[in-house]
């Protein structure tokens, strides 16, 4: 369903992706794993259509999301690591505008809203507006836009980063209906070992760029001879602390924060 | 289509809930009408160019729809700051409907900013010579409203945050106001700066709302309309394809 053949992607001096390879099948949870600034959003970017590979080839769904960007953005749908909500409309406004873009007929998608503000309690304030929102509210917004419609690929970008464990269980339980009932491919990444473990078939571990280890949870810990996923991930990627460098837009969204208040 | 309506929409959802900005908008054209027009006006008036006032509003009026439309189109900075254009950048619509909504949404809300500007003009006194013209009128403010958000949008595609954003205040918007005559008359003007306002888009948008509203044109409304509509398609390609390349 992904398949990804010598990926790079270079920024000026700094390579984030170096020579990655790797395949995911149709119907597999596949868990991309790193530490901070390893190279996982860049490569769903590249998938996403919203970066150009410095080199490699990609396919989604046998596309290549180079030269048939609509055809494959048809196929797949994201939630993304960073915000990504309209602030100045409602949380209603928001799915609204989602199920749109997505073509989810009408009715459908006024139910499917009413269905899934509801699962994770934001039906009470679906016509406040977003910027009202606290930030596990916000979150858990994008999630419920993220299951308005029913892609054949998932992107997950650290899903639960600021989740309580209550939605973030109601996520997981939901990958997981939409991966069997529905066959989705889901790709997601995550710092929680024990949702990696939980939910994902195979793992891919990354750092600076490129892969060091795939396999099922069992082959990790089997190859690196550890316990736990989490021994084997630190075995695998070492225990330095990494900076991750602020971006353009992480370091606009400091001003604006400046002068929001 | 559906897709153009929605983000048409979502332009004039957030104008809407602006009130204070609305209101604050309102403030610099009036400065310009009441300071400029009243104060220059004896000196004008005096080189036998009748009212001043009655001049410069329709250059108020384009000044206005100029500044909306420009900045609703960099406005497209804020989304990339605050995420929400990669949702619309990822979504299986092409990416020209996303940027053709956007853009007439930026258009149409500058569009109502002029009218108020309009109603404005009145209260402080300025008569438009024919009310039959007045359509006239509202379709050269579409079409400066049109040709300024798309080369806003052209803008906010290319930069990557606000950094350059005095740049383009200083030797963009600003220029493009000055140099379009909505102050000063086009007639027997020095040669280069006759040349550099005839460059200028805007002084076929201004002049075409001068010869909607007070009967005066310089180079004749026909030359306004097709040189506008003309950059109008020009700017509107150059935005999609500057839009159509945004990498985030």
């Amino acid at each position: 369903m992904i398949r990804v053949e010598h990926l790079v992607k270079k920024f000026a001096e700094f390579t984030a992706v170096n020579d990655v390879s790797f395949e995911v099948a149709k119907g597999e949870i596949f868990a991309f794993l790193g530490p901070n600034g390893a190279g996982k959003t860049t490569t769903i970017k590249m998938l996403t259509t919203l970066l150009r590979p410095t080199g490699g080839t990609l396919s989604l769904d046998g596309l290549d999301p180079l030269t048939s960007q609509h055809e494959a953005r048809k196929r797949f749908g994201i939630v993304f690591q960073d915000p990504s909500l309209d602030q100045d409309l409602t949380a209603w406004e928001n799915m609204e505008l989602h199920g749109v873009l997505y073509h989810v007929p009408r009715k459908e998608r006024r139910e499917r809203t009413e269905t899934l503000l509801k699962l994770f309690e934001l039906w009470e304030k679906r016509d406040a507006l977003v910027k009202t929102f606290s930030g596990g509210m916000k979150r858990r917004l994008e999630i419920a836009r993220g299951f308005l419609h029913t892609p054949k690929i998932l992107f997950l970008d650290e899903p639960t980063l600021g989740l309580d464990p209550q939605s973030r269980n109601q996520l997981w339980t939901h990958v997981k209906y939409l991966n069997e009932t529905q066959s989705v491919t889901v790709f997601l990444t995550t710092h929680y070992m024990d949702e990696a473990e939980r939910v994902a078939q195979r793992i891919a571990v990354i750092d600076h760029g490129k892969i060091v280890a795939t396999g099922s949870p069992q082959e990790l810990k089997q190859q690196t001879g550890t316990e736990s996923l989490e021994e084997a991930f630190l075995k695998l990627t070492g225990t330095t602390i990494r900076d991750e460098q602020a971006g353009a837009a992480d370091q606009l969204r400091q001003i604006a924060k400046m002068w929001r208040k | 289509m559906k897709a153009i309506y929605i983000l048409w929409l979502r332009e004039l959802k957030k104008y809407s809930r602006s009130r204070a900005q609305i209101i604050a908008s309102l403030g610099q054209p009036l400065l310009y009408l009441l300071v400029l027009g009243f104060g220059l006006g004896p000196v004008f008036q005096r080189a036998g160019n009748g009212s001043y006032l009655q001049f410069m509003a329709p250059g108020v009026i384009g000044m206005t729809v100029l500044f909306t439309s420009i900045f609703s189109g960099i406005a497209l900075l804020w989304d990339r700051q605050f995420g929400f254009l990669k949702e619309t950048l990822v979504a299986p619509v092409p990416r020209l409907q996303v940027m053709v909504g956007r853009t007439l949404g930026g258009a149409t809300v500058a569009m109502i900013q002029g009218m108020l500007i309009v109603v404005v003009c009145l209260i402080c006194g300025f008569r438009p010579v024919s009310l039959v013209m007045l359509p006239l009128g509202f379709l050269f403010m579409a079409l400066i409203a049109t040709v300024f958000a798309a080369l806003g949008t052209s803008i906010g595609s290319s930069l990557q945050d606000m950094q350059g954003f005095q740049l383009i205040m200083n030797f963009l918007v600003l220029p493009i106001f000055f140099l379009s005559g909505a102050l000063f008359p086009l007639g027997n003007l020095p040669t280069a700066l006759a040349i550099v306002t005839r460059l200028d888009p805007l002084s076929y948008g201004v002049d075409g709302l001068r010869g909607a509203l007070i009967n005066a044109s310089h180079f004749g409304v026909v030359t306004d309309l097709v040189v506008l509509s003309g950059v109008a398609v020009l700017f509107l390609c150059l935005g999609a394809w500057r839009f159509s390349k945004i990498e985030i």
